[in-house]
């Protein structure tokens, strides 16, 4: 049975989901990835706002092939997380609750998503044509300069994931 | 002896379509692969991707020419590769992941330049091969250099720890290129091409060695190929090439 949740998430969401559960997720999210990533640590390491409020957020590590013409967005599947490791502690510091990626993460990663009882979840690698159909409205809300790397704001129904790392720093994958 | 003129505009033509194709439709011989694999979403995928690119990282556009000897190409080559590459991206709706340079790391906004891979082969014929390899595999790609005295264990050990490293990371399941021999920017070259082999190795030797790596790592993997290589009395260079479940690749001959 999949696990429904709404964004932003709670810690009591949170720690309902355990490592290998079935989740969908219906919401906003926020995309970002390498060069985003580098941006929002740069600004918080400036003392500035970041461009969305994180608290409570999910960001989702993909980079979207354009939008043809009558969708809302292209092709968008996860993205490698482990690129992201030495921004995310940061992230999670200021208030991000989620992240969406594919496979493993670092230490220091598990290590912050125990300390600010967060989850790191996996969707399926390389199926970003299917990933689509769940996204129903795309904007870039920050650093249109990026291209497809870019902070898009995505409205998500029943997007489709699985937990791969839960608040208590359990790990599930089906190919580890 | 004649040579046929070959404009590069053809060219240009051929690796837009290709380029187009290859993010949309995987080719029979990979998704033979996948239904026996059986991952539902894999699978649902690339069945009804809706004209959207199977990955949304359509990838370093990597262009292979098999040029014929009797063709004479007219025009500038790499213009018209690139040019090719440019128009898929636009008509075809595809990403655009290339950086001008890998410190300063400015978006070229098309895709280009392409990763061009020119060979010469006998007749008067060009075979163009269009290969959008995501990075996040990409990044699993090793080389060592072992030494002769490794031997076939060194080369087995080396291959499966590559593919351990791989997973989950790098769209599982794979297929497992290995490059041997060559020198040390050969076999990466070699290894890469391995993975777009449909068949075993001719030689039974190594047919049997690819069998073996697949079982021990059908896990999460939808193949093994081995290219080998002519090499020095000093050296045993092995690289291990890895694509993700979305292997694509078209080709045609103009």
């Amino acid at each position: 049975m999949d696990k429904h949740i709404t964004t932003p998430l709670t810690d009591e969401a949170i720690r309902g989901l355990r490592a290998g559960d079935k989740v969908r997720i219906t919401g906003i999210i926020y995309t970002a990835r390498d060069a985003a990533h580098k941006k929002l640590v740069e600004l918080l390491e400036a003392g500035q706002p970041l461009p969305f409020d994180p608290t409570g957020q999910i960001v989702y590590y993909t980079g979207p092939t354009p939008a043809p013409p009558g969708r809302p967005i292209g092709s968008c599947g996860p993205t490698t997380s482990y690129r992201m490791d030495k921004y995310t502690p940061a992230l999670l510091e200021a208030g991000l609750k989620g992240l969406i990626g594919k496979g493993r993460r670092g230490q220091a990663v598990i290590d912050a998503i125990q300390a600010h009882t967060c989850v790191y979840f996996s969707a399926e690698g390389g199926c970003g044509a299917l990933l689509a159909n769940y996204v129903k409205t795309c904007e870039v809300v920050a650093f249109p300069e990026l291209g497809t790397e870019a902070v898009h704001k995505l409205t998500v129904e029943n997007f489709p994931v699985n937990v791969f790392c839960d608040c208590e720093g359990n790990i599930y994958s089906p190919y580890l | 002896m004649s040579v046929r003129d070959l404009d590069a505009r053809r060219l240009a033509d051929a690796v837009a379509r290709l380029y187009v194709k290859a993010c949309l439709e995987l080719p029979e011989a990979v998704k033979e692969k996948l239904y026996a694999f059986g991952n539902p979403y894999i699978i649902e995928n690339f069945e009804k991707n809706g004209n959207l690119p199977l990955c949304q990282d359509t990838g370093m556009a990597a262009v292979y020419l098999e040029v014929g000897q009797d063709v004479h190409l007219v025009g500038d080559i790499p213009a018209a590769v690139d040019e090719g590459v440019r128009r898929a991206v636009k008509e075809g709706y595809l990403r655009s992941s290339i950086v001008a340079d890998p410190l300063r790391r400015t978006n070229t906004g098309d895709n280009t330049p392409a990763l061009l891979n020119v060979e010469l082969v006998p007749g008067d014929r060009v075979k163009v091969t269009v290969v959008p390899r995501g990075f996040g595999c990409e990044n699993k790609g090793r080389v060592a250099m072992l030494a002769p005295a490794d031997g076939v264990e060194g080369v087995k050990a080396f291959v499966l720890e590559t593919a351990r490293l791989a997973v989950p990371d790098a769209c599982p399941p794979v297929m497992i290129g290995v490059g041997l021999g060559g020198s040390f920017d050969r076999a990466p070259a070699l290894a890469k091409k391995a993975t777009l082999k449909e068949r075993p190795n001719p030689d039974p030797f190594y047919a049997a060695l690819e069998q073996e790596l697949y079982e021990a790592t059908k896990k999460f993997s939808i193949g093994v190929h081995i290219l080998a290589a002519p090499t020095h009395i000093a050296g045993l260079p092995c690289a291990v090439s890895v694509g993700c479940h979305s292997l694509r690749y078209a080709s045609e001959v103009i």
